[in-house]
């Protein structure tokens, strides 16, 4: 158990990546505490009569000079429309930080980080953080068309960006699992990845096969978030367990894939 | 300063507030954000004889200010509480008082004695309104003779304060109440959740595992209110009030309808400091109304 925080952020701000993803900086009053990749918020959406519970979404990017905090959102439903809508200087009340983060690398690791749709934001910030060399980090991002993906450019400094879409629109035409840096799993000594349920288990099923190391961020329904309502479970060798305060991040020989 | 302390049977609360079972895990969560030293009491997981893995997943709909959930009392069985859980939470500053359950009058029978055994469980909550599991549950809450067997049986192996949950899904919730009042139970806590369904027209699916699971959260307030003052006007034993508590009006409206204490669920999953600003805002309205005790609020709705 660590300490949690049920705070009010201001929206420093709010800009749209793409037509459905939106990147939202918040400010904190407070001096913020320590946060890894793979943890998330609880993010209340305010004035709606059809939306009770909070939702949940991963941190993108912390920055503790600054005390800010950044998600990536993507249009799915109601509750992330009306995140999306948020403007510089509104409030919003967050419970955090939740959940357990990432395995972060050893030094002489080689490492796949693989996302896709609301799964970017996570592996981009272990990418960040994972203190590697850039050439031991190969991110690969998988979305349906061009304009679905966001410019992950930045990150060029933390690893070798690399891209499917469905379409061939942009980068390799496929999956991520198609893609031909995924031919050469392999050669990483720690895959990760998170992303739409499907595409996660056709990683985490190559990657058990060549018996690989692999963490893949579930996003299961929640409510409390922080371990109180067991809606979250997911079910593992050690029986169910709630994804929120064991996961989000399980290795895959945990989980029944 | 006001006096917020109130009695339910032998167990002496230093506020009326406490958190409903389900909703406040073991009370370890809540120690992640606050003392639960200040909460009245904390309502800890419904716990079975046995392990159990619950329903499967999904588990939980979010509905119009509310929630259905078919959690179906997951829990790793009272014999790994009492080894494992109990050892890490029982010298919090707050009454701990375990949720019984059990598909048959002997499980529950079996899970009340081994919590008896429990110097720092000085009440037991008696589940007979789950509405998430196939056999026991609320089946023992919706007729008389099942309602009355388990609570005489329960009673005959316990001492301490006896509480009895009640389903809200029953034609007559006062009849249950006064069943249980007759066969010695100290308190009635209510209400359970509602039986409710949501579908997803587009994919033409239900929302649930199970299908059908229980309504919690506002939505359900003013139904619950209403059944906590019929049941007050029924029973001579303290009522506990439950059912979409959201902030310190809402409690305090329960406390008025004749509830000695009340119970905060689904709020918490909103935000976990609500249980501890209720008993804040019910400080408050006694300083504001000018009342000493939290006590000349009970029952006293004017009519
Ligand atoms: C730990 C965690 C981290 C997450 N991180 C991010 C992130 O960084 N960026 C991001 O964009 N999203 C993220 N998500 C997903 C995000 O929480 C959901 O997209 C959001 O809650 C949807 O809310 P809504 O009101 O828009 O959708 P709703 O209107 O509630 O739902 C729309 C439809 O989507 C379905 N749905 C909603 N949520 C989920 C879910 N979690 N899984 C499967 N189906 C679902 C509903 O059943 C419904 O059919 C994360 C989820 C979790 C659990
Ligand atoms: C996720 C969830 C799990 C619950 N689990 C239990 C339980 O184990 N035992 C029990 O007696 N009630 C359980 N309940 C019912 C609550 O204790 C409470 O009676 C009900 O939710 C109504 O109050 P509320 O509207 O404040 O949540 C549960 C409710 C929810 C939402
Ligand atoms: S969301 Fe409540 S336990 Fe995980």
């Amino acid at each position: 158990m660590s300490k949690k925080f049920v705070e009010d952020f201001k929206v420093a701000e709010n800009i749209a990546l793409n037509s459905s993803n939106f990147l939202i900086k918040l400010v904190s009053p407070k001096k913020l505490p320590d946060i890894k990749p793979g943890q998330f918020v609880n993010i209340e959406v305010k004035n709606s009569d059809e939306i009770f519970l909070r939702r949940p979404f991963s941190i993108f990017e912390i920055d503790y000079q600054k005390n800010t905090l950044s998600l990536i959102i993507k249009i799915l439903g109601r509750g992330s429309k009306k995140l999306t809508e948020l403007k510089a200087g509104d409030t919003v009340n967050l419970v955090y930080p939740l959940g357990k983060s990432f395995t972060i690398p050893q030094s002489d690791d080689r490492i796949l980080l693989i996302g896709g749709g609301s799964g970017v934001a996570p592996m981009l910030f272990l990418a960040k953080e994972s203190g590697l060399n850039r050439e031991n980090v190969d991110i690969l991002l998988g979305a349906r068309s061009r304009e679905d993906h966001v410019d992950a450019s930045e990150y060029s400094k933390y690893g070798n960006l690399h891209f499917t879409t469905e379409d061939g629109s942009f980068g390799e035409k496929g999956f991520v699992i198609h893609h031909s840096v995924f031919q050469q799993i392999n050669s990483y000594s720690k895959v990760y990845t998170c992303g739409p349920d499907a595409m996660m288990r056709a990683v985490a099923k190559t990657a058990k096969d060549e018996d690989i190391f692999c963490e893949v961020s579930l996003e299961n329904l929640m409510a409390c978030g922080f371990g109180v309502c067991l809606c979250c479970i997911e079910p593992t060798q050690k029986g169910n367990l709630c994804v929120c305060t064991e996961g989000p991040v399980f290795n895959i020989k945990e989980l029944k894939w | 300063m006001v006096d917020l302390n109130v009695k339910i049977h032998d167990l002496e609360l230093k506020n009326p507030v406490m958190t409903a079972s389900g909703t406040s895990g073991f009370a370890e969560e809540l120690t992640d954000f606050y003392d639960v030293g200040q909460l009245g009491a904390v309502l800890l997981k419904g716990t079975t004889l046995k392990n159990r893995d619950g329903n499967p997943y999904p588990r939980m709909a979010e509905t119009a200010s509310g929630m259905l959930n078919a959690v179906g009392l997951q829990n790793k069985g009272i014999d790994y509480f009492i080894e494992n859980i109990y050892p890490r939470i029982k010298e919090y500053n707050t009454p701990l008082i375990v949720n019984v359950n059990g598909s048959t009058v002997e499980e529950y029978i079996e899970v009340t004695e081994k919590v008896n055994e429990l110097d720092k469980i000085p009440a037991i909550e008696l589940n007979i309104s789950c509405p998430n599991v196939k056999e026991g549950g609320m089946s023992f809450g919706i007729s008389c003779p099942s309602a009355e067997a388990v609570t005489r049986e329960v009673r005959r192996v316990y001492d301490k304060t006896l509480i009895v949950k009640l389903s809200p899904n029953v034609t007559d919730i006062t009849e249950i109440a006064k069943a249980v009042e007759g066969q010695g139970a100290d308190s009635v806590s209510l209400v359970n959740t509602f039986l409710g369904m949501a579908i997803d027209s587009e994919k033409r699916i239900p929302l649930l595992s199970t299908v059908t699971g229980g309504l919690s959260g506002p939505a359900i307030k003013p139904i619950a209110l209403r059944m906590v003052w019929q049941v007050y006007n029924a029973v001579k034993i303290p009522v506990i009030g439950m059912g979409g508590i959201m902030n310190a009006a809402d409690a305090i409206e329960f406390l008025l309808a004749g509830a000695t204490a009340v119970q905060v669920g689904t709020a918490i999953f909103k935000d976990p400091f609500i249980p501890v600003k209720i008993i804040t805002g019910i400080e408050e309205y006694l300083t504001r109304h000018k009342m000493q005790s939290v006590n000349e609020l009970i029952g006293c709705l004017q009519m």
